[in-house]
């Protein structure tokens, strides 16, 4: 056991400390790393987190199924479409409903038009970290489309709550279909641009080849899912082992890098984008006529029991585990949220490396920090 | 493994375990005090080789305290749920599993911070998002804050 025990950190009096955070601006969102440094060299690092904890989980116990809904955007809000599924999909497993094709395919869509958007924030917003301004206008330019689509069918651009038990809120636009085909259009020709402009830059290669190399053995210990997991190898993509919604109809790829560094989870990321492009294109011009919803109970209580959905979020997997006691109200939502575990690696990545190559290393796990505070 | 496989399996190394219905994954109620010994058999035998530990969560039931593991083997593809419960609400505590899997460092911090179950060996038992001079444990059913909780 002791072995495993190596990374723990052990202070000394005389160590030197700087807080990051909680207001900096490379860490996305109010949080604080405690840095220990040996010169411009990272010691070791400590995350504090609960800056913007909310009580979402304490909340969940107060409210009714379809409240939750719209908790759950707010952790991610990124994929917040994801969010919503990932409950919608536990009480309708739980309730033993089959909600129409239709639904599962527009799920599907958006979800996909969700993780795109998202890397492409992502995208920009890493460039920007280490240095390259320009991303930032590139990546927000293209995200406009996407948010366009979501504006039109269902009135906010990011925070959705567009899911329910049993479906939709409402039907989509009528204009969906013919959006989402001028966007894939655009943005195919768009991508390669993305790689003209950062990938191949001699001074980011610099700065992430070789940089926080992950081990795929410490990636499933840690828990580090998602793009930043599937960049150390370990194959984690929920769509492809424990397929939901629309995913078992569509044919795409999983994502694996075998080298682990910033550059293979940047990697990652953008070739993401292709294979979310390929799905949307299986699935638009398939989109089966029929209800939005099925009909469902205005009072929805679950069997007592405990029900588990997992899902892919745009930065790993979403666990939502509820326990039921038969009310209207579950007992306990537990929310196992793809940054919380995703965090904690940072120490072990970035320790022994400059400051300067932390901002890398922690742009490339793509931290929301909500996420992590709940 | 299927899942008849792994009760066996289980039944072999500690005997009179409760194996309750759940329509997704098996599950288990393990005593705490063979907690440390059937984790470190699941993760270090090889035929079952759970070595992901996808979601952690402790939860109050009411009258009892419980922490649930669920377990995943990335190579089998085999998933497991353990339930550990005490009824001990003054001062409940488990042993650590976090030799065995990283992630259980922050998200037991996390069940020690929401509800107060502390775990034994763990290398910093301290809050993880509350300040550590907050009083209580929020996510106890029987926790009363009168300023930020309205009853309805």
């Amino acid at each position: 056991m002791e072995e495993i025990f190596q990374d723990i950190i052990i202070k000394k009096s005389d160590d030197y400390i700087i807080n990051m955070g909680p207001q900096h601006p490379s860490t996305h969102g109010v949080l604080r790393f405690e840095l220990c440094l040996l010169g411009e060299t990272v010691k070791y690092i400590i995350p504090h987190c609960g800056y913007i904890h909310r009580g979402i989980e304490k909340m969940c116990e107060k409210n009714t199924y379809q409240q939750i809904i719209h908790l759950t955007d707010r952790f991610d809000y990124l994929s917040a479409h994801m969010n919503n599924e990932a409950v919608c999909l536990a009480v309708e497993n739980a309730l033993e409903v089959e909600v129409p094709e239709r639904v599962k395919y527009i799920r599907t869509i958006l979800a996909e038009l969700n993780r795109i958007a998202s890397h492409q924030l992502w995208w920009c917003a890493f460039g920007m970290d280490l240095g390259a301004l320009t991303t930032f206008f590139y990546g927000l330019r293209d995200r406009e489309p996407i948010l366009d689509i979501f504006e039109e069918s269902f009135g906010s651009r990011l925070l959705h709550s567009f899911n329910c038990p049993g479906g939709l809120m409402h039907d989509v636009h009528p204009n969906f279909q013919k959006k989402i085909k001028d966007f894939i259009k655009y943005f195919r020709k768009i991508l390669p641009e993305y790689d003209q402009l950062l990938t191949g830059n001699i001074i980011f290669q610099q700065r992430s080849i070789g940089m926080g190399i992950l081990s795929k053995e410490d990636a499933i210990s840690y828990g580090v899912t998602g793009p930043s997991g599937r960049g150390s190898g370990f194959k984690c993509d929920v769509r492809k082992h424990h397929p939901y919604s629309a995913y078992s109809k569509v044919d795409f790829k999983e994502i694996l890098y075998t080298e682990g560094d910033t550059f293979a989870r940047y990697k990652a990321r953008i070739d993401e984008m292709w294979e979310s492009l390929n799905i949307l294109e299986q699935l638009v011009d398939n989109m089966p006529a029929g209800d939005y919803t099925v009909k469902m109970k205005p009072i929805i209580k679950l069997p007592a029991g405990d029900y588990f959905q997992r899902v892919e979020t745009a930065r790993g997997e979403l666990g939502c585990y509820i326990v039921s006691d038969g009310n209207k109200n579950p007992l306990r939502v537990k929310f196992r949220t793809p940054n919380f575990s995703n965090l904690f690696i940072i120490n072990k990545l970035a320790s022994g490396n400059k400051i300067a190559d932390l901002v890398a290393i922690s742009g490339s796990l793509d931290l929301v920090i909500p996420d992590i505070d709940r | 493994m299927t899942n008849d496989q792994l009760k066996e399996k289980i039944n072999g190394w500690i005997s009179g375990l409760e194996f309750p219905e759940n329509k997704q994954y098996l599950e288990v109620v393990v005593p705490a005090e063979s907690l440390l010994k059937l984790a470190r058999l699941l993760r270090e035998t090889p035929e079952t080789a759970f070595d992901y530990l996808f979601c952690l969560s402790g939860v109050d039931y009411g009258k009892q305290l419980g922490v649930v593991y669920h377990l995943e083997s990335t190579t089998h593809n085999h998933a497991l749920v353990l339930k550990v419960k005490t009824d001990d609400r003054v001062n409940p505590n488990f042993d650590t599993v976090c030799g065995l899997w990283r992630t259980a460092e922050w998200h037991e911090r996390e069940i020690f911070d929401l509800l107060g179950i502390k775990f034994n060996n763990h290398p910093d038992m301290r809050r993880l998002f509350l300040d550590d001079e907050w009083v209580g444990y929020p996510l106890r059913k029987d926790y009363k804050d009168d300023i930020n909780i309205i009853e309805r």
